[in-house]
Order: C-alpha cells, then structure tokens, then sequence
C-alpha cells in the first residue's frame, strides 16, 4: 500500500481538501487505536505514545507542506508521520518488528523515518530532532532549495537545552525552520503550570527575536491558516516562526501511565473537544461534504487500517543475521 | 615525492581545503572558525578563501552546533564541524552518541549521516582539567561512531579526506600539542587519501612491539630511536582509526617480538589502549607472548594545572623509556 497522495492547501477550500483533512485525522486516530489495540492484546512489544486527541496539529501543519518539505518528529510521533504521507502498513509493521518495517524492526514506534515524504525521523530523546530540523534548515538555505523544515515537539522540549540552541540558532541565521510545538499541556507527569513560570509558551518567542502564535492545536483550520503564514515567512527568507498548538493527549504517556497526575474530569473536558466532530459539523454544515460523505470518509480510514494491520501481522519478522552489517553505512569505492 | 614540512595545522587546513575545493556540499562550522581562525588556527585563513557562508562562525552552543551539523548531514550536505576542546563535547553528546551515531542503525538505513566532527584534546597546555582530556574511550565505546586519532601531520591530511569522504559519522581526536609541530615525514601534495581503519607498522624492530596513539607515537619514536642505539630493536604500530581497530598487525609484530608494550595519554580505567589488550588476550597470538603486556596510560586523576603536576599525570618519554627496557630486559 503506498503513501496516500498528500493534498496541500486550506481545509475548507474545497470539498477535496476537506475531505483529506477529515482522512488524515481519521488515519491519525484509527492507527493509535489500532496500536492500543495490539499492545492490549499482546502483540506488540516495548512502548507507545499515543497522540489520540492531538490529530488536527500535525493534519492541518502538513497540508501547508510539500512533500520535500521536511519535518523531524517525537516520540509521540505517529501523527506526524501519517499526517506527511508515510505508508500505514510500513509504520504498523515497524511496530511489530518485521522486515518490511521502515526501520527493518530495528527502530520500533520512536524512530520511523520516510525520505519519500521527507520525515526526517521522530525521536526518542525529548528535544533531541530540534537542532537537527536547524541544520536541514541551513541546508536548505545553503543549496537554496528554497524548501522548509518543520520540528513537532511538546510543551516539555521547550525547557530542554536544544530547544534553546537550536530556536537561537535559527533565528541568527534566518533559516526556513518552523518550530511546532503541540502544548499537550503534560510533559509525562509534569504540568505545564509546574515546568514553566509563564502561562504563555508563546512568549518564549520574543527573547529569540522570532514570531510566534498561539493557534487551537484542535482546529484544522486554525492551524493550517497560521501553518501557511509561517511557511511563507521561512519561503521568504524571514526565518523561523513559533507556533504554539494549544491541544491535550487523551491517553496517558506511554503504556505504564496511571494518569495520577490529573483528574478524569479534566481528560473529559478536553474529549470535548475533539478535533474531527468539530471538523466533520462544520464541513457538513458548509456543505462541503455531505453527512454520508464524512462517514465513508471515517470508514476508509478504519480499513486502511485493518488493511495494513492484517498485511502486517503475516509479513516476515526481523532477522537479527544482518545486525552487525547494519551498524555503518558502506563506504562506496 | 615532496618534502613539504607542514605541521598538523597546516596539514589538516589543507586537507579541508582540498575537500572544500572538491564537493560543493563540504563546510566548516564552529566556534570561532571565521575570521579568528579557530582557536588553535586550524581553519586560518579559509574564512576569507571561502567566504562566511562555508566557514560558519557560530554562537556557544555545542549541541545546537552538532545538532545543525546532523540535520545538514541529512539533507546532503558535509559539514566538518568543529568543537573548541573535546572537552565541550559533553554539551554535544546527545547529538553525537544519541542522534547522529544511531541513526543509519535506527533508522533502518533510510538515512545516513556523513559529518566529520574534529576537537583538540589532550594535555600539556597548562589549561587544566575541563580542557585537557583525552576522551577517546567515550566515542570508540558508541557502535555507530568512527573514531581517528592522528599522530603527524601526513596522516592527520589523508584521514580526514578519508573521514570527510566517509558516509558515516566521525570523530576526529587532534592533540593540540601536535598543531604546531612539523613531522617526521613530509606531506605529499595531492589529495591522496589514507584508508580509516588500517594500522600503520611506524618501524620494525624484533625485540619489541610498542602499540601508542596519538601523541604518544612521537614519545615512543624517541625512545626507540634512543634504544635502537643500545641493541633493543622496537616495532612501533599507530592504530590511527581506533574505531574501526585494525590489531592484524599488532598479532603479526608480537609474533616476531614477543613482548607488548601499549602506551595512551588518557586515563588508564576503561580506557581505549585496554581494547588492544582484551583483543591481544583472545587472539592465537597471546600464545607468542614471553612477557606480560605492559600497559602505560594516563594517572585516573583529572588533568592538574601546575606544569610538574601535569607532566605526572601522562606518560613521558622516560616512562616509555623505562616500561621499554624493562620488558625487554626481564623476560628473554
């Protein structure tokens, strides 16, 4: 099954591009589903991060992209991954480690990369693909390419030391970088009104010299309109913007979260606000789509899923012969 | 064949320079590596031969430097990025061990990273301790890394147009007391490349094998060249790449000699030279050995500052000298 065909432009502009950003939510949202699933049963192995409730972020940031455009992920990085074209049934056969897996198993849920779609990888260490989206971000600049980079990280990265690093590095050099944080408003255990001494994330922007915006990380819409405003300021050589996606994760951290940290009625509140009803009323209600039309759309999703889950499930598992050979790329005569 | 004199500076300046010349897609980055030159004048006057835009000044901020490089590495380009004192690599190290040597692994292969990061290191300067390790060890202990300590300025030129060749992450350990001395050998002109992970036989002697790195093969060139004039005839072996290690030389030496001598400047514990023992040890070449190996290293203290203290802390000549005769004297 290959990538989806990615579709750039404005969620409601026509009744195509709602119709991708409703699938690709619906995408996002039915492979964590599955990936819950999988491990509830036993079937997969190690760790997940879940980004249910998170779908409109990395949905409506990457239909302001082209598919060179690059991005580096987290470890909640599933969304980001789908939302830029990857092949469901690679991802879903990465996390049960077989060899048709992007990483060939050797990576697992916190490292799929896709050249294709240029995802530059997601990341296992909270900060960690920040400076690295700067340094293809001065490639870029460097070869004039003229393409953007886009780093997803959560409110947690932004008290890391690279997120300093590399937002100062940008900022001094101008690069076509975007700095996408999903403010999820949890770092594991620790809230945002613990971990910083500002309400606002956005206001870090200003002591780096870079714009930045706050936008409903639940709203599609919002997020690609101001989405398109920074990819046009980093097109234009003005340098790196700050978006501040205020949105929640339903499920916990990984699989061992309890959730002690916070009350069930604050994980309802936000349920609330779940970002594809929103999308699917109003696109209904604009007739953009019809009521059938977003179901069916629900409804592909769910067997793309199964689809890439059951093609999955019978692929050969990773083999540990080649590992040493692995290790290096070879050195070409 | 030249007879350029060149010390390592020069050596490595021209290095970069002929793979500047060569690849569009090569440039510096670092601290102070434009119009300062660099720190120990490493880069020198590429700055105003290249421009600003491939010799990039930056801030202090090691990770994001390292982490720029990784992130230019992977979208096309070469970067030789530069880090002040090996030191300050500790700032760098989620960038180098965590991102950059795992990622053709971890990813499954769909990317590589081809970003040569070279750092001064090593004592002898009177900067003390946060400025004088040797941290080998720390990189040739991360699968994924290439690790290359030179030792004169005709190696240093053709491993690094090797390194920066590379499509692999390397590290490249310079010490800085080597910068401002020529070599023993002159350095060709051409851009000759020198293959990572081949051990150079220095000499060849019978009576014993010295395996050293670094700084350490000058200091044990002058004692076999002092021996030499006694009867006590040495092989001297630079391992040069420490990660990938190439011992088949270091097997077929002792088999001749029968005695092992290894020498580094970093510390003893855990330190890289007790790889070239533990290989020794499994190899049908310990059963050639006639003496136990000797392994002269570093004091497990951080380097000290007053000039007595901090020439105890590291071999010197005359340890070698002695460690050298030692062996030879009282296992025949």
């Amino acid at each position: 099954m290959s990538a989806h065909p990615l579709i750039m432009g404005h969620p409601t502009s026509s009744p195509e591009h709602a119709r991708h950003a409703l699938l690709y939510m619906w995408r996002i949202r039915k492979f964590e589903e599955a990936v819950e699933d999988l491990f509830g049963r036993g079937m997969m192995h190690g760790t997940m991060h879940l980004s249910i409730g998170q779908e409109a972020s990395p949905t409506g940031m990457c239909m302001a992209l082209t598919l060179q455009d690059q991005i580096t992920s987290t470890h909640r990085g599933h969304g980001h991954c789908i939302a830029k074209g990857a092949d469901l049934t690679r991802m879903i056969a990465e996390l049960l480690g077989k060899e048709i897996g992007y990483c060939g198993g050797r990576g697992g849920s916190m490292h799929i990369a896709d050249v294709e779609t240029g995802n530059l990888g997601a990341n296992g260490v909270v900060g960690g693909g920040i400076p690295i989206a700067a340094g293809a971000a001065l490639a870029s600049k460097m070869t004039k390419k003229g393409t953007v980079v886009v780093s997803f990280f959560g409110d947690g990265a932004m008290n890391e030391g690279a997120f300093h690093e590399a937002a100062n590095l940008a900022a001094i050099w101008k690069l076509p970088l975007i700095l996408f944080c999903e403010n999820n408003k949890y770092g594991m255990s620790s809230s945002t009104e613990k971990a910083f001494a500002i309400d606002n994330l956005a206001e870090r922007g200003k002591g780096y010299g870079i714009p930045a915006v706050n936008v409903d990380g639940n709203d599609v819409i919002d997020v690609y309109e101001q989405a398109e405003i920074a990819v046009k300021r980093a097109q234009a050589g003005e340098g790196p913007t700050l978006i501040i996606a205020e949105t929640y994760r339903w499920k916990g951290h990984s699989r061992s979260d309890k959730n002690l940290y916070r009350t069930k009625e604050e994980i309802e509140e936000w349920r609330e606000l779940d970002p594809i009803p929103k999308f699917t009323a109003k696109v209904i209600k604009s007739k953009l789509l019809s009521k059938e039309e977003c179901e069916a759309i629900a409804q592909e999703a769910t067997d793309a899923i199964i689809a890439a889950v059951n093609e999955s499930v019978k692929a050969k598992p990773a083999d540990p012969a080649g590992l040493l050979e692995a290790v290096f790329k070879k050195v070409s005569a | 064949m030249s007879d350029r004199m060149l010390t390592m500076a020069e050596a490595i300046r021209e290095a970069m320079s002929i793979a500047f010349d060569e690849r569009p897609e090569v440039f510096l980055l670092g601290e102070d590596v434009g119009i300062y030159g660099g720190a120990f004048g490493v880069s020198g006057d590429m700055y105003h031969r290249y421009g600003a835009e491939r010799v990039l000044d930056t801030p202090i901020a090691e990770l994001g430097i390292v982490g720029a490089a990784v992130g230019a590495a992977l979208s096309g380009m070469r970067p030789i990025v530069e880090i002040q004192f090996s030191d300050f690599t500790a700032q760098a190290m989620d960038q180098i061990a965590n991102q950059a040597a795992k990622i053709h692994f971890m990813l499954g292969g769909a990317l590589h990273v081809p970003m040569v990061l070279r750092t001064p290191q090593g004592s002898g300067t009177g900067a003390a301790a946060q400025h004088s390790q040797n941290l080998e060890p720390w990189f040739a202990s991360v699968p994924g890394l290439k690790v290359v300590v030179p030792s004169n300025p005709a190696d240093a030129k053709g491993l690094l147009l090797s390194s920066i060749d590379d499509p692999n992450p390397v590290i490249f350990l310079e010490h800085k007391l080597l910068y401002k001395i020529p070599g023993r050998e002159p350095v060709p002109e051409g851009s000759e490349r020198i293959p990572l992970g081949v051990s150079k036989v220095v000499r060849e002697g019978k009576d014993l094998t010295i395996v050293a790195t670094g700084i350490m093969v000058n200091k044990a060139w002058e004692v076999c060249e002092k021996l030499s004039t006694e009867g006590i005839s040495i092989t001297l072996i630079d391992p040069r790449t420490i990660s990938p290690l190439d011992m088949q030389p270091v097997y077929e030496s002792v088999d001749k000699t029968g005695r092992l001598l290894v020498v580094q400047e970093g510390p003893a514990q855990a330190g890289f030279i007790n790889e070239v023992i533990a290989q020794m040890a499994g190899s049908a070449s310990f059963g050639s050995l006639i003496a136990p190996i000797k392994r002269l290293a570093g004091m497990n203290i951080p380097i000290p500052y007053a000039p007595q203290l901090e020439k105890a802390a590291v071999p010197q000549i005359e340890d070698i000298e002695i460690a050298a005769r030692e062996i030879v004297k009282n296992w025949r």
